[in-house]
């Protein structure tokens, strides 16, 4: 009978996020079977734990057993993404402002814009899709990923910068 | 505000997170600027094509029908992690829940120590050390390799043994940065997991007597022990953890 409840409290309180597991789960991996697999795989973690979760909104501490579920996947399949090193300021900043009405054109274009933001290395990747796509406040991407605020900031600022040069053809070079 | 400024400070005027008078002074500044009016005009078109809703990927319907079996089989099975209070209870549900969240309180309020910072910095470093190749720096089963390969890195001698016959291999050792100072990162494997065991000098942050807690998915261990502080952090479950903890404990 009690286990029944918890897990009827658990379906309450985090079942209805699923859509947001899945998506950062879907932008994370890059796959769909893969998304499938990692959130079957943190939404029973996250059963397991639930006992620590002590808050209102489930959807940031969910999104954080997702988020190191994945890495420790990565992890165990000993699969490597590369984090980027530190110095892709390679780009001038002048250009950004360059053809304005090209940008908006090509904003228009859902495709490129998946595929420019699958393009990103991870971590300017999951800013992204948690500050856009998720809506979430630079505080709880920072709770998310483990970083300081400004570094949320920095990390959309570049994301940004890339995903503006990739669609305008100019692509980031690859170190 | 000039021009570096503004790009610097861009995107958190745009996701609201800048304060009022930021806000006023990048208001002003682009006014007076068209390029920067410019910029901003295209990064806010950027943003709100991304988070229109064409690449937000919803969940199929059968997996969330897979979830509520798979969550039903997990219900079912004896409870990981059995409370007491949950036998104890055994009346009406709404008794158990308002237990539930008293435990929980009091739980929270126990472990509301200073440790809490230093807890979350250590699932921080566990969770970076399993991003791309940065695990471990000396890649080594050899405690005889990794011991000394600490000695002029760090100003203390961590203890590295060996538990690869009772199934916890060792991985090697890397530095890590932990509660303001240097501290050194030795990483172990069990079947698929891997342990972080960070180790530094004692300042008495933590108790002799092992403590365990679980954040994040996550089971932190901590005490100290022959004036070193240990840390142990893994996604074993809890009697791995604390079989790996008690095997450490006896050889160091």
């Amino acid at each position: 009978m009690q286990k029944q409840n918890r897990r009827a409290l658990f379906e309450q309180a985090v079942l209805p996020h699923l859509d947001s597991a899945y998506n950062l789960a879907r932008w994370l991996t890059r796959n769909e079977q893969d998304a499938e697999d990692l959130v079957q795989e943190a939404y029973l973690r996250a059963f397991k734990f639930f006992d620590s979760f002590h808050g209102t909104d489930s959807r940031p501490w969910l999104l954080t057993i997702v988020r190191n579920t994945y890495y420790t996947w990565l992890q165990q399949k000993r699969v490597y993404e590369f984090v980027t090193p530190f110095d892709d300021e390679l780009y001038t900043t002048g250009d950004e402002s360059s053809d304005p009405e090209e940008l908006m054109l090509r904003l228009a274009d859902t495709e490129l814009l998946r595929r420019a933001l699958e393009e990103l290395p991870g971590e300017f990747r999951e800013a992204v899709v948690l500050r856009e796509l998720e809506g979430l406040s630079y505080k709880e991407i920072a709770g998310i990923t483990h970083v300081p605020l400004g570094t949320v900031m920095s990390r959309l600022a570049r994301a940004r910068k890339r995903l503006q040069q990739y669609l305008i053809g100019q692509k980031a070079k690859e170190l | 505000m000039n021009c570096d400024d503004m790009r610097r400070l861009l995107d958190g005027y745009l996701d609201g997170e800048l304060d009022p008078i930021r806000n006023l002074e990048i208001e002003d500044h682009v006014q007076e600027c068209a390029s920067c009016a410019q910029l901003l005009k295209s990064r806010q078109a950027l943003s709100s094509a991304v988070s229109g809703s064409t690449l937000y990927y919803k969940a199929p319907e059968r997996l969330r029908k897979q979830l509520q079996t798979s969550l039903r089989k997990a219900g079912k099975g004896p409870a990981d992690r059995p409370l007491m209070i949950w036998r104890l209870a055994g009346i009406a549900a709404v008794l158990a829940v308002m237990v539930l969240v008293a435990w929980s309180l009091v739980r929270m309020l126990a472990f509301a120590s200073p440790n809490d910072g230093l807890i979350e910095e250590v699932v921080a470093s566990h969770v970076r050390s399993l991003q791309a190749q940065h695990l471990v720096d000396i890649v080594s089963s050899d405690h005889h390799t990794v011991k000394p390969w600490f000695d002029g890195k760090l100003d203390f001698s961590p203890p590295v043994v060996d538990l690869a016959s009772q199934g916890f291999p060792l991985a090697g050792g890397r530095l890590d940065y932990l509660n303001n100072r240097p501290v050194a990162a030795v990483v172990y494997r069990h079947d698929k997991h891997v342990i972080n065991v960070f180790i530094w000098p004692s300042n008495h942050t933590v108790t002799a007597d092992p403590q365990t807690v679980n954040r994040q998915g996550f089971y932190v261990s901590f005490w100290e022990k022959g004036g070193m502080s240990y840390w142990v952090i893994s996604d074993m479950n809890e009697q791995e953890q604390a079989q790996f903890i008690k095997l450490l404990r006896s050889q160091t």
